[in-house]
């Protein structure tokens, strides 16, 4: 075990250990980050939104943006899998159609960080109990 | 690959005494079973406070919060929420006046007045994990006091921000450092009161359980600004889990160097040890408790000295409660100006309360000095069970008193609770609701007295028998009106002579209930009846000839034969052979039986 020596130390073990918990402490303030929903039913899966989820981890820190990422049910628009709803803060959500490992870059690139929309996005058209 | 999702569950006292370890077992095995346990962490936690919906499971990101989860739910956790990611219906929890889930606890009724400080990361980290307190900040007030501060600013820092003692006296903190600091010795000491005693009260338990190393970290920061090297904590012997977890917490400070010699390479040494004691009340009064921790029995002595100037070995030593010192890495971390705008004008900060009792969501709570009763009673603790009326709240364990309707709107500090006739104590609050007898609680108070008393002083041995003797006879309906007044003067004369907090305190149950609730002791002494329908001696069953159809079903359940009557026709009770015991009440399906 090495020792801690110094500040400096402590502050290079805090940044090594930050990961741990990093998706604790932004579950605690979802409502002032981006979140990412991607739908992971049968069908969801089947079309790959296993690595369109894996993807999105891994390239959202890339891009130093801030996001929480979840797995969600089956949102019903079978035809589109895999498919994405992305919330930003202060923002009406919005889902996106047939997000594969390559759109997904789109969607960082364009819509995340230049809030610029892309193509295939699904509006969302029906109400649920809570409007009623 | 980090993990996508977090499942944490709790592992406190209470949830464990309800399997929760095995859920975390179940979970894992689920987990294995369809490949995903790198994908999702299942992390043990301290305390989530919500114990009366225990077992808790919390799963991240999603902020989904599951309740009074079982070992045999885990498989459905994994399989629907973790897997297809619908959340399972009916474990969340419902909210009892809107009847529907709430699956995010932020909306929950029970968290949403509450400021969490000293219990900032129980049921969020891993408590036998130093990497994930290291990763919330931890250790580095401890870093900031001795590489950046001079112990004299770390004391002006913690005066400013008004902490006081959350152990019952709420004394400053800072003010009781200084004292230490000043006082020159070949050896001073840091010893954290771990001794929680009062009944219903387990703040103290529960942060040592979920975050042991801010208990650590902030002792070490109080040897620095007192000059101490050596940390002691006095911890009771019936809590073997916050034992277990302080140990291998001070174990993995002492491997990464946070413990020892030369803590971040400065010439500043300190060392934690601990010592048990075996659960007496009195040894949560400091002086007892030093002397507990020598070796000699734990019975108070007359301050001063203080043990600043000669506490443990004659050397000065600071005494901080559990609780207290939780609060002190937050308030060098934010600021004592940070810390000193929550809170009322002379009580700052937030305080953890017990609750017990007659309340529907009993568990851990924190709030912001100030806080009234009426929320804490009905907004977090949700109201009294089974819609009955609430009738009184004990706060202060067995010394303080009594609060009534008249105080709900009272807000909780020092001082209003000292004002009103009761005091903060630790922090435990138990509700009483309209089927509670205040005479009886008051005894029930003094018989915990008496049993804890050391019997070092007079007034404290004697007279709380003698009160509580009196009050037996009260209860007894033997009662007279001059017994009221002897029960006042004892009481004055306890709390003027006796030696210790816990003689000068203990009659305070007694005063409050007949101050607050002196009707019900006339009752008691005039009229022979117990309007709660608690003292038994004053109970008279009576069958209801009205109503009694002669099933004959109370004779038969009668343990002494009691109850007469033919078939078909009225039954009677013999109240010379009546024991009370209610069983006849209890089985009768047409409501005939009563007490009167």
């Amino acid at each position: 075990m090495e020792k801690i020596k110094s500040l400096a130390d402590l502050k290079r073990i805090k940044e090594n250990v930050q990961t741990k918990i990093d998706l604790r402490e932004k579950s605690e303030q979802v409502e002032s980050l981006v979140q990412i929903k991607v739908a992971m039913a049968t069908c969801g899966i089947a079309a790959g939104s296993k690595e369109t989820m894996n993807y999105f981890i891994e390239n959202l820190e890339k891009n130093g943006i801030v996001a929480v990422v979840t797995q969600t049910g089956c949102m019903g628009y079978c035809y589109a899998e895999p498919t994405v709803e992305i919330t930003k803060p202060g923002k009406d959500p919005i889902v996106f159609g047939h997000v594969t490992t390559e759109r997904a870059e789109e969607i960082i690139q364009k819509y995340l960080k230049n809030d610029e929309l892309v193509a295939d996005i699904i509006p969302v058209n029906f109400d649920t109990i809570k409007d009623r | 690959m980090s993990y996508k999702m977090h499942v944490l569950v709790c592992g406190g006292t209470g949830c464990r005494a309800s399997a929760s370890q095995q859920i975390i077992t179940r979970l894992e095995e689920s987990l294995r079973e369809k490949n995903l346990e790198d994908e999702v962490q299942v992390i043990a936690t301290g305390c989530f406070g919500f114990c009366e919906k225990g077992p808790i499971v919390k799963i991240m990101p999603d902020n989904t919060f599951y309740v009074q989860v079982k070992p045999e739910d885990a498989e459905e956790i994994v399989n629907e929420h973790v897997i297809k990611g619908r959340k399972v219906e009916r474990l969340l929890y419902k909210d009892p006046e809107k009847k529907e889930a709430v699956s995010d606890s932020k909306h929950m009724g029970f968290y949403k007045k509450q400021l969490r400080i000293a219990l900032r990361n129980c049921g969020f980290i891993n408590p036998e994990n130093i990497e994930e307190y290291i990763a919330r900040d931890g250790y580095s007030a401890l870093a900031k006091c001795i590489t950046e501060l001079k112990p004299e600013e770390v004391i002006q820092e913690i005066k400013l921000s008004g902490l006081r003692g959350r152990g019952g006296g709420g004394f400053p903190t800072g003010l009781k450092w200084e004292f230490a600091s000043k006082y020159q010795a070949d050896q001073k000491y840091v010893v954290c009161n771990a001794d929680e005693g009062d009944p219903g009260a387990f703040m103290d338990r529960s942060i040592m359980e979920g975050d042991p190393h801010s208990v650590i970290e902030a002792m070490a920061i109080c040897g620095y600004s007192i000059g101490a090297t050596k940390g002691l904590v006095y911890i009771r012997a019936e809590y073997p889990l916050a034992i277990q977890r302080l140990k291998i917490a001070i174990q993995q400070a002492k491997e990464y160097g946070l413990l020892g010699q030369n803590i971040f390479g400065t010439d500043f040494t300190f060392d934690i040890e601990l010592r048990y004691g075996a659960g007496a009340f009195v040894c949560g009064e400091e002086t007892a408790l030093i002397h507990s921790m020598e070796g000699h029995r734990g019975e108070p002595t007359m301050k001063p000295p203080f043990p600043a100037e000669s506490g443990y070995l004659n050397r000065p030593t600071n005494v901080n409660n559990v609780e207290t010192l939780a609060n002190i890495p937050a308030i060098i971390m934010k600021g004592a100006n940070w810390f000193n705008k929550i809170g009322t004008e002379r009580s700052k900060g937030t305080k953890v309360f017990a609750l017990a009792g007659k309340i529907n969501n009993v568990g851990l709570i924190e709030v912001p000095m100030g806080t009234t009763l009426r929320e804490v009673i009905y907004e977090i603790g949700g109201g009294i069970k089974n819609d009955k009326k609430f009738k009184a709240v004990q706060t202060g364990g067995p010394s303080g008193g009594c609060l009534t309707e008249k105080h709900l709107d009272v807000p909780i500090d020092f001082d209003n609770l000292l004002a009103s006739g009761s005091m903060m104590g630790s922090g435990g609050m138990i509700v009483m609701d309209e089927d509670d007898c205040m005479v009886s609680v008051a005894k029930f108070y003094l018989e915990f007295t008496v049993e804890e008393s050391c019997g070092k002083c007079t007034p404290c041995r004697v007279g709380n028998k003698r009160l509580h003797e009196i009050l037996d006879k009260i209860t007894q309906g033997k009662g007279t009106m001059e017994d009221l007044d002897t029960l006042r003067n004892l009481s004055r004369v306890i709390k003027d002579t006796a030696l210790c907090g816990l003689g000068q305190t203990s009659p305070n149950p007694v005063l409050s209930t007949i101050d607050n609730f002196y009707d019900e002791y006339l009752a008691h002494i005039k009229d022979k009846k117990c309007p709660a329908g608690k003292c038994k001696a004053l109970l008279m069953y009576h069958i209801d000839p009205e109503l009694c159809i002669g099933c004959g079903l109370c004779a038969r359940n009668c343990p002494v034969d009691a109850i007469v009557g033919e078939r078909k026709e009225p039954h009677f009770i013999n109240t010379a052979k009546c024991i009370k015991c209610g069983a006849c009440m209890e089985k009768c399906k047409f409501k005939a039986v009563s007490t009167r």
